[in-house]
């Protein structure tokens, strides 16, 4: 085919695809809002003065995570790739995205028969992946364990963990402030659960009812989605006429918090204090807006976390900010509430659902 | 059992010429079965309306409503309350009334939900959502409606020319729709901008909810076409005995391809309907919508080999469970409990409506 076209025409024909390319790239990027959370972690990466982030021995990172089917998990494998492109010296080899443990354990199987120096893993069942990377430490290659935790200690060299009950916790106890600020005599509190079945949702809801107790309060009303859209919305249609009048609404997931607030914007219920989980970038945009009170985070940064100790790990270094030599085996992250005050901070770091 | 099936449909509803046995259906015939001869005024005629052949459904629903008057009192009864309850079925009540199709012309479909799925995020990208903007929001429903019936056809394309099993055909078109819709939307949930689409479909007219207006639209129509018309009735002749039905001159592939298109029209709408819910489209939409469907057609008294099909009582079955989540949810009760009660009432409405069919036949 190419043989018979003129040189002219050839030509021609390069320059068109380079150039529709070129505006396919650019048309990618721009139009890809997660660029913007990485670009500004490399800002405050920097916060720390050491060497920590210069150039060392060359390191192989195995990584495997779940199947990025909800805006949090998309965001947190996003994270871990743009955070790995940042090293020179690291060679990240990621394994596809999967809800099905067999076939992330035979994925942890592959890495360890690679010889990779380090596997951060953020299983889809902890208790499910224990084995395999028991298997991979005995192997001599640290396992970095995120998010959701392994039966066994002796199965990870360090654990990067969101802390669901804190999440609660810290949601609860912005619950009892408004509560107190508002001087409400007897609060109509309710929540609006992820899957019950989980054991983080489960967590979420105990450290939630704990700190409601600090301030002698309970969840009058309680009603628990799938962390989609439209179990939100249904749910929290339902709820809307379990409860005529709401005080303080607890949400746990930004993502279904998009059906939350359709339903409440259907039924024209604003009275409440509408408070998140997760961090979305829509639940700050609401923050800004006046429409939502707060969101309680829950970093999607733990897959990136991750991947700069498997580095450390693997290099033989330390956390720079600590005095102790080696990468610490534990690692809790902090739950902060984002308010209207606030918020501008954390835009960045929130992720489009 | 097939025997009691067989006195159920003669007592009741309309059913395909090949029950019946001896007569097949003409297009200009009459309808067959003996419902018209019966539908006399009077008590008799009441037992075998719309009341009568789903008592225990009624039943099962005024049961329900009253353990909603008792444990929740005013919340429950609440005009308010009761067209929350109808918004929530609307949706699931159009994929359901398209479903009654398919099931009574002897198919399945499993590919509902993805179908939802789809249409919505298809409707709501980027590039429709510029042309809506451009145009008219009109674009974005359009958008849906055709991803449906597209869907639809491959679906029935597959299972009558293709001779694909439907339980086959449609678990592909599962897998297949829900996939591409991920990929289409990057596992994002898009939001919708329009707000005239947001304002006509979230709004009401006198009061009622758009959504119950077109659920109720869409449920009368499927009504008619079933029991009135000879495409109703070219349906149940191909679910109760499609050799016979072939015989009496019915073009048995081309009628199994258009009830696929019908139920991918109706998930087309029920797209439309989600996003105004939520004000978004995305890949996660519809989740678990084929078994919803399936278990309101099935309780309904569709026949689940095909050949008799009621539009009544798959409405009756999606308000029963709408309902049924509602009560639970005013009571404060959790999921788990709700799904134990779920399997409770499907089992018990099922064993009522046998009985009470069964005395009124024998």
């Amino acid at each position: 085919m190419s043989a018979s076209l003129s040189r002219p025409t050839k030509r021609v024909a390069v320059l068109a695809i380079a150039l529709s390319s070129a505006l396919v790239a650019a048309g990618c990027t721009s139009n890809d809002p997660a660029t913007t959370p990485a670009a500004s972690t490399q800002q405050t990466g920097s916060d720390a003065v050491s060497d920590n982030d210069a150039p060392g021995k060359k390191v192989v990172i195995g990584f495997s995570g779940p199947a990025a089917d909800h805006g949090w998990l998309a965001a947190v494998n996003k994270s871990a790739q743009d955070e790995a492109k940042k090293y020179s010296d690291i060679e990240l080899k990621s394994a596809e995205g999967t809800n099905d443990a067999s076939l992330q354990i035979s994925q942890i199987e592959t890495f360890i028969n690679d010889k990779v120096d380090a596997i951060v893993l953020l299983p889809t069942d902890g208790a499910a992946l224990t084995e395999v990377a028991t298997k991979a430490m005995q192997a001599g290659i640290p396992v970095i364990n995120v998010d959701r935790e392994f039966s066994s200690p002796f199965a990870a060299r360090a654990t990067v963990l969101g802390d669901n009950y804190g999440m609660g916790v810290s949601a609860g106890t912005y619950a009892c402030k408004i509560v107190k600020d508002k001087n409400i005599a007897n609060p109509v509190i309710a929540e609006i659960a992820g899957i019950d079945a989980l054991p983080l949702t489960q967590d979420r809801s105990k450290g939630f009812a704990d700190a409601l107790k600090a301030c002698n309060q309970t969840v009058d009303n309680r009603v628990a989605a799938e962390f989609t859209v439209e179990s939100g919305e249904k749910q929290a249609s339902n709820l809307l006429q379990a409860a005529p009048k709401i005080d303080v609404l607890w949400n746990h997931d930004d993502d279904q918090g998009v059906g939350v607030m359709a339903a409440l914007d259907q039924a024209n219920r604003h009275e409440m204090a509408f408070i998140g989980g997760a961090g979305s970038a829509n639940a700050m945009r609401w923050i800004q807006e006046g429409k939502m009170e707060a969101t309680v985070i829950y970093p999607p940064t733990q897959a990136a976390d991750g991947i700069k100790l498997a580095r450390l790990i693997a290099q033989g270094k330390g956390l720079s900010d600590l005095v102790q030599v080696e990468v610490p085996n534990r690692i809790v992250l902090n739950a902060p509430v984002v308010t209207k005050e606030n918020v501008e901070q954390y835009l960045p770091l929130g992720f489009e659902s | 059992m097939s025997a009691d099936v067989t006195k159920v449909d003669q007592a009741g509803e309309p059913v395909g010429g090949a029950a019946s046995g001896t007569t097949p259906p003409t297009p200009s015939g009459p309808p067959v079965g003996g419902a018209a001869s019966r539908r006399e005024g009077g008590i008799a005629g009441f037992l075998n309306g719309p009341v009568g052949r789903n008592a225990g459904l009624v039943l099962a629903l005024v049961l329900l409503v009253i353990v909603g008057i008792i444990t929740a009192g005013d919340r429950f009864a609440s005009p308010e309350n009761a067209l929350t309850i109808l918004r929530l079925g609307s949706v699931i009540g159009v994929v359901s009334v398209g479903m009654t199709f398919v099931i009574s012309g002897g198919g399945i479909d499993l590919s509902v939900g993805a179908i939802v799925a789809l249409s919505s995020v298809w409707a709501t990208t980027v590039a429709t959502q510029t042309m809506a903007a451009n145009y008219h929001w009109i674009v974005m429903v359009i958008a849906a409606l055709v991803v449906g019936a597209v869907c639809g056809l491959v679906n029935g394309v597959l299972i009558a020319y293709g001779r694909m099993a439907p339980f086959i055909a449609t678990l592909a078109m599962l897998a297949a729709a829900r996939g591409l819709a991920e990929i289409i939307a990057k596992r994002r949930t898009q939001i919708i901008r329009d707000r005239g689409f947001i304002e006509f479909f979230g709004g009401s007219v006198l009061g009622i909810p758009v959504l119950v207006i077109m659920f109720a639209i869409v449920a009368v129509v499927g009504w008619v076409l079933l029991n009135r018309t000879t495409f109703g009735r070219r349906t149940l002749a191909i679910g109760g005995n499609p050799e016979a039905a072939r015989l009496a001159g019915i073009r048995v592939q081309r009628q199994t391809m258009y009830l696929y298109i019908l139920l991918g029209v109706a998930c087309g709408i029920a797209a439309v309907m989600i996003m105004a819910r939520t004000t978004t489209g995305t890949s996660t939409h519809g989740t678990l919508y084929e078994l919803d469907a399936i278990a309101a057609v099935v309780i309904g008294g569709t026949l689940l080999s095909g050949g008799r099909g009621t539009i009544v009582g798959t409405v009756l079955g999606v308000l029963i469970f709408t309902t049924l989540t509602n009560v639970f949810t005013l009571n404060n009760l959790d999921t788990s409990t709700q799904a134990v009660a779920k399997g409770a009432i499907i089992v018990a409405a099922v064993l009522l409506q046998q009985r009470v069919s069964r005395t009124r036949s024998g």
